[in-house]
């Protein structure tokens, strides 16, 4: 007879094989399978530098440079700012001191991180993987805890290959039923945020369930996970499944052979157990969901975009009339316009939530035989060298140069504009990013986010579109 | 790390929920390294104009606000990027504790790495405090972290959870990271079993 243990989640499970040791406090000493690095990371290895210690692990390490490098070339001498240069420098010397594989500027597999280490097979489900970024929560997607920490913890995982962690809580969203026609990821996960606010998961790790979950691509998925962070959540995950492991065969750094197996044996058991418990639950049904587009400065500001600019007068108590005045006047929008009505100057596709394959092939099918609006400026930025080269093998990039759009290397580029890449002061930018915050995309930038075909529609009207009219129109 | 003291200080509301890290501190200054003093970046888009000069309607230019050492703020203040610059800033210009209903995990956690105590109180309590501090400019609030407890301008005490481990390091300026390798041992120990059922990688 075989006793059932009591059911767990898929981050109990993992939690459970992860911890070392457990504090008097109830934080756990946990045991850190892979860790990222990228070219923001300086501050860590001068931390450890300072303390005279090495990286203890570099096989578990992994690093490439993605928020500084230059996107119109691959020539870092074009990076002029010194302590700019000297970061992204930075990074190529402390991983070859340290014996950290690297993938530099001139190797086809520098990407951005979350988009490269998925795709080299490096995050594994069961693992518990980190990042000095807050996106590393991308990686949950493949049923691994993956979660972003701060410069003095990179230098303790450097260090230690562990971390002191207390036990989040946990939190499922199950979205059920079938998309729509032109309703993607992007518009689940803008969907739940709008749902549960900027601050609804905060503390947690969320799971992601239901048919419309188990019906998205790992691209899909990834593109879920990445944004869990924007609804507050420490990481976001998918338990493995089928898709999962198709994903993952063959990948470079993916398990091979007789380890292959013994990989499959251990993944098929880390899905959450019937039963088990979630501190909480929420619900969407999938065909309530319509493309999504944000009017604001959080991601929680998401509406349909058959949907109105809001209007402050209609807001709950003075404090957030006061707030939404401020965002609309920063945004440069009317309350109650049309989202349909909002004309923009720039778009870009790319980033670590849609800058996959999938992405640029759904938008390129949008943008195949149009031309972009005279008034914008389009460009694309891979999200890795070798989604670039992907891309070119099919044709993509031809497709969106014909349109008018820019097809340049791979970066966080104008995600973020730390490389330079920015929307201009006072201009709109139509964004298939995770972040519309006051300047993120250069100062004065007003970023509307929402998926890769509605970008792509955007690019062609030159105005934010419902891409299922274009999509109606096709047929 | 220098120790936490007892504080009595001007404190600072910030009534806007959301606030992001990226408005703490904004990305261009994230390659500057540490050397810097971050105090002059905090805020930077919010309390200076394009000229340099500063913004005279930001809260943090107006006496007696400038002398500000505590942060009462909204729900999910830090949330976003991990940068961890933001606590910088916040603690170069001297603020020493924030008090927020919740907040951004990983500023959570850097924030306690870097002599910076995070505060959660319940969200009718912030509510309070932020309406004294707004109302009545120049308001003080007291921490005492050896007792968990913020005085509020009136006197209120209100008493808040810290884990004692990061209360402890705090308190004496420790550096977690020579804890965790004491216990490097067992790391390796964990580590060696660890290898033996997991796949290898390639
Ligand atoms: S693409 Fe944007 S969000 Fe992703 S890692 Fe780069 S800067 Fe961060």
């Amino acid at each position: 007879m075989i006793i059932k243990n009591v059911p767990q989640t898929l981050l109990e499970k993992i939690w459970n094989q992860h911890c070392i040791m457990e504090r008097d406090d109830g934080q756990v000493l946990l045991f850190i399978d892979k860790h990222m690095v990228q070219d923001g990371s300086a501050p860590a290895f001068e931390m450890l530098r300072r303390r005279g210690i090495a990286p203890r692990a570099p096989h578990r390490t992994f690093s490439t440079p993605d928020h500084y490098v230059p996107t119109d070339s691959r020539d870092m001498a074009s990076i002029t700012d010194p302590e700019k240069r000297a970061m992204a420098d930075a990074l190529v010397n402390d991983s070859a001191r340290a014996g950290i594989t690297c993938f530099g500027i001139d190797d086809p597999r520098q990407g951005i991180l979350h988009v490269t280490g998925p795709e080299q097979g490096l995050t594994w489900p069961g693992t518990v993987l980190v990042c000095g970024d807050s996106h590393t929560s991308t990686h949950g997607a493949l049923g691994a805890l993956a979660f972003g920490i701060g410069a003095t913890e990179v230098s303790q995982v450097l260090a230690a290959q562990a971390l002191w962690q207390r036990k989040p809580k946990t939190m499922r969203i199950t979205v059920d039923g079938a998309l729509g026609a032109g309703v993607t990821a992007k518009d689940i996960i803008l969907a739940v945020i709008a749902k549960i606010s900027a601050a609804g998961a905060n503390g947690h790790v969320i799971e992601y369930a239901g048919s419309a979950i188990r019906a998205l691509s790992m691209e899909g998925r990834l593109t879920v996970c990445n944004m869990s962070i924007e609804a507050g959540a420490r990481a976001g995950m998918v338990a493995p499944d089928d898709v999962t492991f198709e994903y993952l065969a063959g990948r470079p750094y993916a398990p091979k052979g007789a380890e292959w197996d013994k990989a499959l044996a251990r993944w098929r058991e880390l899905p959450t157990d019937a039963g088990a418990e979630f501190d909480r639950e929420v619900f969407l049904d999938a065909r309530d969901i319509a493309p999504m587009v944000t009017w604001g400065n959080s991601p929680e500001n998401a509406v349909p975009i058959t949907g109105r600019v809001p209007d402050p007068a209609q807001a709950s108590g003075a404090e957030q009339r006061a707030a939404m005045e401020r965002t609309l006047d920063y945004m440069g929008l009317v309350p109650g316009m049309p989202m349909t009505e909002v004309t923009i100057d720039q778009v870009f596709i790319g980033s670590c939530t849609n800058g996959r394959i999938e992405d640029l092939r759904a938008a390129a099918a949008i943008v195949e035989g149009r031309k972009i609006a005279e008034t914008v400026d389009a460009w694309v930025v891979p999200g890795s060298g070798l989604v670039k080269a992907q891309a070119e093998a099919e044709g993509l990039d031809r497709i969106f140069q014909a349109a008018g759009f820019q097809w340049r290397y791979a970066g966080c580029s104008m995600c973020l504009g730390t490389n330079g890449d920015q929307v201009p002061a006072g201009k709109r930018c139509a964004s298939t990013t995770n972040r519309n915050f006051v300047g993120r995309q250069g100062p004065g930038s007003r970023t509307h986010l929402l998926s890769p075909v509605m970008a792509a529609a955007a690019a062609v009207t030159g105005r934010l579109t419902d891409v299922r009219q274009i999509l109606d129109g096709a047929r | 790390m220098k120790p936490f003291e007892l504080l009595d200080a001007v404190a600072l509301p910030i009534e806007q929920a959301n606030v992001d890290t990226d408005q703490v501190l904004p990305a261009r200054y994230l390659q500057k390294p540490r050397a810097n003093d971050f105090g002059q970046f905090l805020f930077r888009d919010l309390r200076f104009l394009k000229d340099g000069s500063e913004e005279p309607s930001f809260i943090l230019n107006r006496e007696p606000y400038r002398a500000s050492r505590v942060v009462v703020a909204a729900r999910n203040f830090g949330c976003g990027s991990s940068r961890e610059h933001a606590v910088w800033a916040l603690y170069d210009y001297g603020v020493r504790a924030v008090i927020a209903p919740s907040f951004g995990d990983i500023f959570f956690a850097n924030s306690l790495k870097n002599g910076l105590l995070p505060i959660v109180l319940p969200e009718d309590v912030v509510a309070d405090l932020l309406k004294v501090l707004v109302a009545a400019p120049g308001s003080r609030i007291g921490v005492d972290l050896a007792q968990q407890v913020v005085t509020a301008p009136d006197g209120t005490r209100h008493a808040f959870h810290i884990d004692p481990f990061p209360k402890h390091c705090l308190l004496e300026g420790l550096d977690e990271l020579d804890y965790t390798l004491s216990q490097m041992d067992r790391i390796i120990r964990f580590e060696r079993l660890y290898d033996v059922v997991m796949p290898a990688m390639p």
